[in-house]
């Protein structure tokens, strides 16, 4: 019994899943639907989020410099501090912590929305008037999020860096010429367009889980809440999958 | 014209519909009543292909709805307006983006689009409303909006599901006109659902009463206020036949 329930659960999912990848592609092909709500998704979600993702990424700079300096002591030469925190930022820290604060921002507000609008038939007013709600709603959120997140971690990154150094030179007594020396010992080129791909497809997860829980979403507020919360756990837990991924497929 | 053949529809353990079978003619006001909860709404959702019977088939112009490949539903839902219970407006648009939406699909420039929207709120007597958000708007201008949005298709049907439901008997009434006024200036085939009796005969050439998951009974205005059938009297009366052994509701 068990078995079958789950077998039949299987059966479902796959079937969403090869639905949900149908409607994508016969969305990207409307163009006329999705691209007048392109550029204000980029603004919504994208603009409107630089402010979280900059708060995180001083902080983040800050107490990477301090964290740093103190295993740093004797041991190891202190201009390391400049390049932990330059590679920390650049590689994992920048796109995986923006992603996250992105997760929980642009993934919930997507998903609100979206569930709101189920709930209260919007969705089925959009199909009553022979618009596709993927190519209305999901495809520019999907894009949207996929061409911003890169953008916001890309500012997200070098204030990041630049709140280490003014924290390295202002706190630690390291000069700004010996943090420069740390920060270009190691550097590749490949630690920026890394921490860049990674946040492309963090962004297109996060998005996606938002438009997927909103659209599935049931039962009233309740059910909005719930969808919400879904699409903010699952978004936060594809960043970590996808993080491993590129770890082990670009590194 | 739409025809109900054997649509059956569960919802988990309930099924929602039996067996409607239920033919809807040109050019007239078809009102389907029935107690709450009756699946009157499911029914008409079928109509536009929003869900699948289980089993049987509703045809629309000679087309089996959810045999329809993805154009072939668009180009029928082009040809239905539908009136939604709580006029499920986009709350980031306003009245006049709301009411235009639909048209942008139909392949209108931005003149004839404007123009159309006028014409569609003048006929709802919503003229100066178009720059207002729905948030901004009381139940029953959100209504009217609603209809308008279904009209500005010009469409074959309109489907009209709850129309006066929560509305005050003046709005109620202006409704009523509004609805008579749409199929009368259109020529729409109207498809009302509602369990507002004075609303219904006012607006319906025919009536359909569906009970338990089937129509028990469909006709003129006249046979359905002079129906034999108990079901029907009780709910015409709006209590339990007690008197001629009938019993309550079940």
């Amino acid at each position: 019994m068990t078995e079958s329930v789950a077998h039949s659960r299987l059966h479902d999912s796959l079937a969403l899943s090869g639905r949900w990848v149908i409607e994508a592609r016969r969305a990207l092909g409307d163009i006329a639907t999705w691209r007048p709500q392109l550029v204000p998704q980029m603004k919504r979600l994208g603009v409107d989020s630089v402010p979280v993702a900059l708060f995180l990424a001083v902080f983040t700079g800050m107490v990477l410099a301090l964290l740093s300096s103190y295993m740093f002591t004797r041991a190891i030469p202190l201009y390391f501090v400049g390049t932990l925190v330059s590679k920390a930022v650049m590689l994992e820290l920048g796109p995986v912590l923006t992603g996250m604060a992105l997760a929980g921002r642009v993934g919930a507000n997507v998903a609100a929305e979206l569930g709101t609008m189920r709930v209260t038939e919007q969705i089925d007013a959009l199909e009553t008037l022979a618009i596709s709600p993927h190519a209305y709603l999901v495809t520019p959120r999907v894009l949207a999020a996929t061409l911003m997140f890169p953008v916001v971690t890309a500012m997200a990154m070098a204030v990041g860096v630049l709140s280490g150094w003014f924290t390295a030179v202002n706190i630690l007594d390291l000069s700004s010429a010996e943090f420069l020396r740390g920060a270009q010992q190691f550097y590749k080129v490949k630690d920026i367009w890394f921490g860049l791909v990674k946040s492309a497809s963090f962004g297109t997860a996060v998005a996606t889980m938002g438009c997927f829980q909103g659209l599935h979403a049931r039962g009233g507020a309740e059910g909005v809440g719930k969808a919400t919360t879904r699409a903010v756990v699952l978004g936060c837990q594809a960043i970590l999958v996808l993080d491993a991924f590129w770890a082990l497929v670009l590194l | 014209m739409i025809q109900f053949e054997q649509v059956a529809k569960r919802f988990g353990s309930r099924q929602v519909l039996d067996a409607v079978t239920l033919a809807i003619p040109e050019g007239q006001t078809t009102v389907l009543m029935g107690y709450s909860g009756t699946g009157k709404s499911v029914a008409l959702k079928h109509i536009v292909g929003l869900l699948e019977p289980d089993a049987g088939r509703v045809v629309v112009d000679g087309q089996v709805v959810h045999e329809l490949g993805y154009e072939e539903l668009m180009e029928l839902r082009r040809r239905i307006g539908y009136v939604f219970q709580f006029a499920a407006l986009f709350d980031s648009l306003n009245v006049a983006e709301n009411v235009g939406l639909g048209l942008q699909r139909q392949g209108l420039d931005r003149d004839a689009i404007a123009v159309r929207v006028a014409e569609s709120l003048r006929l709802v007597e919503l003229d100066d409303a178009g720059v207002r958000y729905p948030a901004e708007l009381s139940g029953g201008m959100r209504k009217r909006v609603g209809i308008a949005r279904a009209i500005a298709l010009r469409p074959r049907y309109i489907l009209y599901d709850e129309p006066t439901t929560g509305l005050d008997p003046v709005t109620t009434t202006a409704m009523n006109d509004l609805m008579i006024r749409a199929r009368r200036e259109l020529g729409a085939t109207s498809v009302v659902v509602t369990h507002d009796l004075s609303s219904a005969f006012t607006v319906a050439d025919r009536i359909a009463f569906l009970y338990e998951g089937r129509i028990r009974q469909a006709g003129t205005v006249a046979e359905f206020r002079e129906s034999s059938d108990h079901r029907v009297r009780e709910f015409i009366a709006g209590r339990p036949e007690t008197e001629s052994g009938a019993g309550g509701r079940a």
